[in-house]
């Protein structure tokens, strides 16, 4: 058996021998999760390793229980979800209206300063968000806006607007400049020029932009932590999940409930919307 | 700088300030029309950015030199009294010198781990085979799921009482006791007579962020791998290379600028990282990296100045560490790409 052919024996069975451990990492998890949220927490303790659940265990009053408001003896997840969705979707709408004049500066227009402007931005990441959050906290105190909700989502800007001035700007920068030019030419203004022709135009990037800014606003922590850790009715998913994992008031298994409620949303929209953000929409539109 | 010439036909003139006059005056070159208009879409986005962030952030660093406590700092001047306290305080400290190299274990570590873990599945996932899309798909999970709750479920996973770790490695892997992944500073491990404390925790912490972030590096490498043209890769194999010298000398230099991309941004993001050792550990049990640490200061001390000045040392740190990378590393990748 010459080298070659050894090798290609030996990485054809490992390659699938690391399918197998891929697998096995990324989606059990999240089945265990699942599998433990429909369980009560008896048959947890009783069988710590077991894989599956037993029919006569098989329960769907964690889901009931973590829902249920506060004031009927649940842990009101329903209203953190609520609130988890306020305040990503008034980031993404923020965000979007924060960064999107400033890609389409970066990378159309040559400007003052118009090199460094998203070396800039993107310096913020080298700063650690703990460092950002005391100054912060101190102005929101300052302007009565410290546990609320558009506060929060305006202290999240600072996480989103840089990442999505690049995302975006990566974008701008594909669309043909004759495209633009065109719709000056008929007599569009610079501002008209970007509402028609560039903004259809980038609608992936936009939701793409849109949808990662949107994770990381209900997946975000520490702001939520610092910022409202103090009223519990404006508690985010992530923040009440996090508050009561600590206790040992609340079953494992209930709160596993909880984490399955907080990741669907999440992994739903990530998975909708990654078959339509991969379709391109300018291919064609700059053949002459 | 382009400057149109200046004959040419201005059709949009801007006539606001400027009524027209029978005085001559130089038209508005193309460049100056577009300085102006770049500037003006790039102010509302600045000023965002200026109101969040660079006023926070330099607000910090004036708070680094002033006896700040939260209590306190809403009555303060933004100038008050000067002090160098706050660093003296930072790097006399033993707690903060042994913070900073588990925040660099754990950044190498994490870093390290994601992209080779990318890398590897990158290469396995890249020739089709059935089911390979939902794969794809799910390999996505760990990155995309939030962190309070993967936390939680590896906590869950990880406990002694009632963990599902424990209790297999039990059956199969045969350890007497349940170990406690999240609480150990050091074990014990005796292998061929020798004896190793094994820093547990923190290698669970850095497991965790492996975890979570080789998706990221995976998604990079693979669209890096499929742009790779398949001439190349012919060419090898028909002039006898065996897949791993495929690897090395055809593949591995088409990766090099990606893989040194993911470097610093892996780098720079677990760095700063707070959430992840925060949630699994609380930053007990030998994974205090700075961030929590600095939490830590302003959370249960109040101590806003001191929490400033560790903050600004790790940002400090970082940027040197950025700085070797840039000038010493960054030009030879540049030129291999």
């Amino acid at each position: 058996m010459t080298r070659t052919q050894f090798e290609e024996r030996f990485f054809g069975f490992a390659r699938w021998v690391t399918i197998a451990f891929l697998a096995a990492i990324t989606i059990v998890p999240f089945y265990y999760m699942l599998l433990l949220s429909v369980k009560p927490i008896d048959a947890l303790l009783l069988d710590p390793g077991s894989l599956w659940v037993a029919a006569k265990d098989f329960t769907l009053d964690t889901y009931r229980s973590v829902l249920r408001p506060t004031s009927e003896g649940g842990q009101g997840f329903l209203r953190m979800l609520l609130n988890s969705a306020a305040v990503a979707l008034g980031t993404v709408l923020l965000t979007l209206a924060a960064a999107v004049p400033g890609a389409y500066a970066i990378s159309r227009l040559r400007f003052f300063g118009s090199r460094h402007v998203s070396t800039v931005f993107l310096a913020v990441y080298l700063f650690p968000s703990t460092l950002l959050a005391v100054p912060l906290f101190v102005m929101f105190a300052k302007l009565g806006l410290s546990g609320n909700l558009m506060g929060l989502a305006i202290v999240y800007i600072a996480q989103t607007v840089p990442v999505s001035i690049y995302m975006m700007r990566n974008y701008f920068t594909t669309i043909p400049r004759s495209i633009e030019e065109a719709a000056a030419l008929d007599g569009c203004s610079r501002l008209q020029t970007v509402r028609k022709v560039v903004l259809p135009l980038a609608l992936p990037s936009l939701m793409a932009t849109g949808l990662y800014v949107f994770m990381i606003a209900w997946n975000e922590f520490l702001f939520a932590l610092l910022f409202l850790a103090a009223s519990p009715d404006k508690w985010t998913v992530s923040l009440g999940l996090q508050q009561l994992a600590g206790g040992i008031e609340v079953s494992k298994t209930v709160l596993m409930a909880g984490s399955v409620v907080l990741t669907i949303p999440v992994v739903l929209l990530f998975f909708a919307a990654e078959r339509l953000l991969t379709e391109g929409l300018t291919s064609g539109a700059d053949k002459s | 700088m382009s400057t149109a010439p200046s004959g040419v036909t201005q059709r949009r003139a801007p006539s606001e300030n400027r009524p027209p006059t029978g005085r001559k005056r130089r038209p508005v070159t193309t460049a100056q029309r577009e300085n102006r208009t770049g500037l003006a879409f790039v102010t509302p986005t600045f000023l965002v950015v200026l109101v969040v962030v660079i006023i926070p952030i330099l607000w910090t660093v004036l708070l680094t030199f002033q006896h700040a406590r939260l209590v306190d700092i809403q009555g303060m001047g933004l100038f008050g009294n000067w002090t160098l306290d706050n660093f003296t305080a930072v790097f006399g400290s033993a707690g903060f010198w042994s913070s900073l190299s588990t925040t660099l274990l754990y950044t190498v570590g994490s870093t390290a781990g994601s992209i080779v873990l990318g890398l590897i599945a990158a290469l396995a996932l890249r020739r089709p085979f059935r089911g390979r899309g939902l794969l794809r798909g799910s390999m996505l999970l760990p990155y995309v799921a939030p962190v309070v709750a993967v936390a939680f479920v590896w906590q869950v996973a990880l406990s002694p009482q009632y963990g599902i770790v424990n209790e297999w490695g039990g059956k199969l892997l045969g350890w007497d006791d349940p170990l406690a992944f999240l609480s150990t500073r050091s074990y014990e491990v005796s292998l061929l007579g020798l004896h190793f404390d094994i820093p547990l925790a923190l290698l669970t912490v850095i497991a965790f962020e492996t975890w979570r972030y080789f998706p990221f590096a995976f998604l990079f490498l693979l669209a890096r791998l499929q742009a790779v043209p398949d001439g190349l890769e012919e060419a090898a194999r028909v002039d006898g290379a065996t897949p791993s010298q495929n690897f090395r000398y055809i593949l591995l230099p088409q990766l090099m600028p990606v893989i040194a991309l993911l470097s610093v941004l892996r780098f720079i993001m677990t760095f700063n990282k707070f959430d992840d050792v925060y949630l699994l550990t609380g930053g007990g049990a030998g994974t205090d990296v700075v961030a929590v640490r600095v939490y830590d200061f302003l959370t249960a001390r109040f101590d806003v100045g001191a929490a400033a000045a560790q903050a600004l040392v790790l940002a400090a740190v970082l940027t040197v560490l950025l700085g070797i990378y840039f000038t010493f590393f960054a030009k030879k990748v540049q030129e291999e790409a």
